[in-house]
């Protein structure tokens, strides 16, 4: 089991490969679509972005409001490959690291290649078990968003695995291609972005 | 006749709302336990103990099983002898979650328009309402709350006659097969067959609704059934798609007639987390 604590350098990146069970210690931020939205528009415009992004890792998460007393409601993962059409501008801007759930398009899993990033998968679904590794939650820009507001969580031994590493690798197709038992008439073919 | 005060339902899809999103049914965490049994990938079942230690931790501290607590689905069945009082059923259905919404601490993911205004309504407002009329004085509420994670990846065809029940079969298949990790797996399939293209997506997701392990009336289609959970758990997507045995922990079918020229069928897709719930008033 591999600890890392972002913002990630080379050196780790290079070390971390499909497959890899990590735990994420220090500081993450959370974003999902309409976050991901405002940070391009802001990019294109010339505008700063609320937050530097250089080595960091975004989480693509919309928690539940906490109850009295929480640091922050259920938090799992969601689905990675909405974030897609997005994530040129982002890794130009220095971002090393997202996580999510569910498969990315083959054109991103050839940007985290060439940006040297990389996709880590949490497992979707158990947003309330999750949310017992997130020691601190708050909010750091587009507040207005509600439950899609970019928030800073500071994370403890937060579990992931790699899915797509800076060579290429692809955590899904290695993984269902071991275990097919049918012959299929059609080809599979993944999303794309839009 | 029997007199149903909104009131009641508004109170009824409260609980609801918060019952589905923290407590996982039994009936399907037999199903998790099943899952857990027959996967053989190693990531796979630590995948189902997570699922598995997840509904056990939310239920005993009150917290969302998922971070989507979805759209509000809510299904009436009324009877034709019922007479509702109080207001207008809509607006006390929209009520009880916002409510439920607010009051359960559960996440509020609608917008107000899908181009124009993607600004969030703030109290998971408005359901998805249906309501039939049936015979006698029945009054019925299934609620669901439905991530979009699996809605996403759901898929509706018009295919002709021709392409008949092997057609059927393979667009499930390349559905299921295709959305991958996507729709968070080991998920339930819901698919509609027949009637209209708008009808066919309804089915399906009256599919969904059904209890779980629950076979269509109908011998030809409760083969189907079985036939289609069987190979869609040899495609080897697995747990969160990462490759296994337990693709699907279920598959069901509702039916209607159709044209003469026409073959509708609509697969609806949901997560592990499948969050149904029926009560009667």
């Amino acid at each position: 089991m591999k600890i890392i604590t972002p913002p990630l350098t080379d050196r780790v990146l290079e070390e971390l490969r499909v497959g890899d069970r990590v735990l994420i210690n220090g500081k993450i931020y959370t974003a999902r679509d309409a976050a991901h939205k405002r940070f391009v528009e802001a990019i294109n415009k010339g505008e700063k972005l609320p937050l530097d992004l250089s080595g960091q890792i975004i989480y693509y998460v919309g928690p539940t409001p906490a109850k009295p007393g929480m640091v922050i409601g259920s938090a799992g993962p969601t689905t990675s490959i909405r974030m897609d059409s997005y994530m040129e501008p982002l890794l130009k801007a220095g971002l090393k690291g997202t996580i999510g759930k569910g498969y990315r398009s083959w054109n991103v899993v050839e940007l985290l290649k060439k940006y040297r990033a990389v996709y880590f998968i949490a497992t979707g679904g158990v947003g309330a078990l999750i949310s017992k590794k997130i020691k601190n939650a708050k909010i750091v820009a587009y507040e207005d968003l509600g439950p899609e507001a970019v928030m800073e969580l500071e994370v403890e031994k937060f579990p992931v695995i790699v899915a797509n590493d800076i060579y290429g690798g692809d955590i899904f197709e290695e993984g269902v291609r071991k275990y097919r038992r049918i012959e299929l008439p059609f080809k599979i073919e993944r999303l794309s972005e839009v | 006749m029997k007199i149903v005060h909104v009131k009641d339902v508004e109170e009824a899809v409260r609980k609801l709302a918060i019952d589905v999103n923290y407590y996982i049914g039994d009936k399907l965490k037999e199903y998790y336990r099943r899952a857990l049994e027959e996967e053989v990938s190693e990531i796979g079942r630590e995948i189902i103990s997570q699922i598995i230690e997840n509904a056990e931790l939310a239920a005993r501290e009150q917290l969302p099983v998922c971070q989507d607590t979805g759209v509000s689905i809510v299904y009436i069945q009324m009877g034709q002898e019922v007479k509702i009082e109080g207001g207008n059923l809509y607006d006390a259905i929209n009520r009880g979650v916002a409510r439920g919404y607010k009051e359960g601490y559960l996440r509020k993911s609608l917008v107000r328009d899908p181009l124009f205004n993607r600004v969030n309504t703030g109290d998971n407002t408005p359901a998805m309402i249906h309501v039939e009329i049936v015979s006698g004085d029945v009054f019925k509420i299934t609620f669901m709350a439905k991530g979009t994670g699996a809605e996403n990846m759901s898929r509706l065809a018009m295919l002709t006659p021709a392409a008949g029940l092997k057609g059927v079969k393979e667009f499930v298949l390349k559905t299921v097969a295709e959305a991958g990790p996507n729709p968070c797996p080991p998920i339930v399939v819901g698919v509609g067959v027949g009637g209209t293209f708008d009808v066919v997506g309804w089915l399906a997701k009256k599919a969904l609704m059904r209890p779980m392990g629950s076979r269509n009336p109908d011998p030809n289609y409760a083969k189907l059934e079985l036939e289609l959970l069987e190979e869609i758990n040899m495609l080897g997507v697995g747990p969160q798609g990462l490759g296994g045995r337990v693709t699907a922990l279920d598959v069901r079918i509702e039916n209607a007639p159709c044209h003469i020229g026409a073959l509708p069928v609509a697969v609806n897709l949901d997560c592990h987390a499948h969050r149904v719930k029926t009560i009667e008033l």
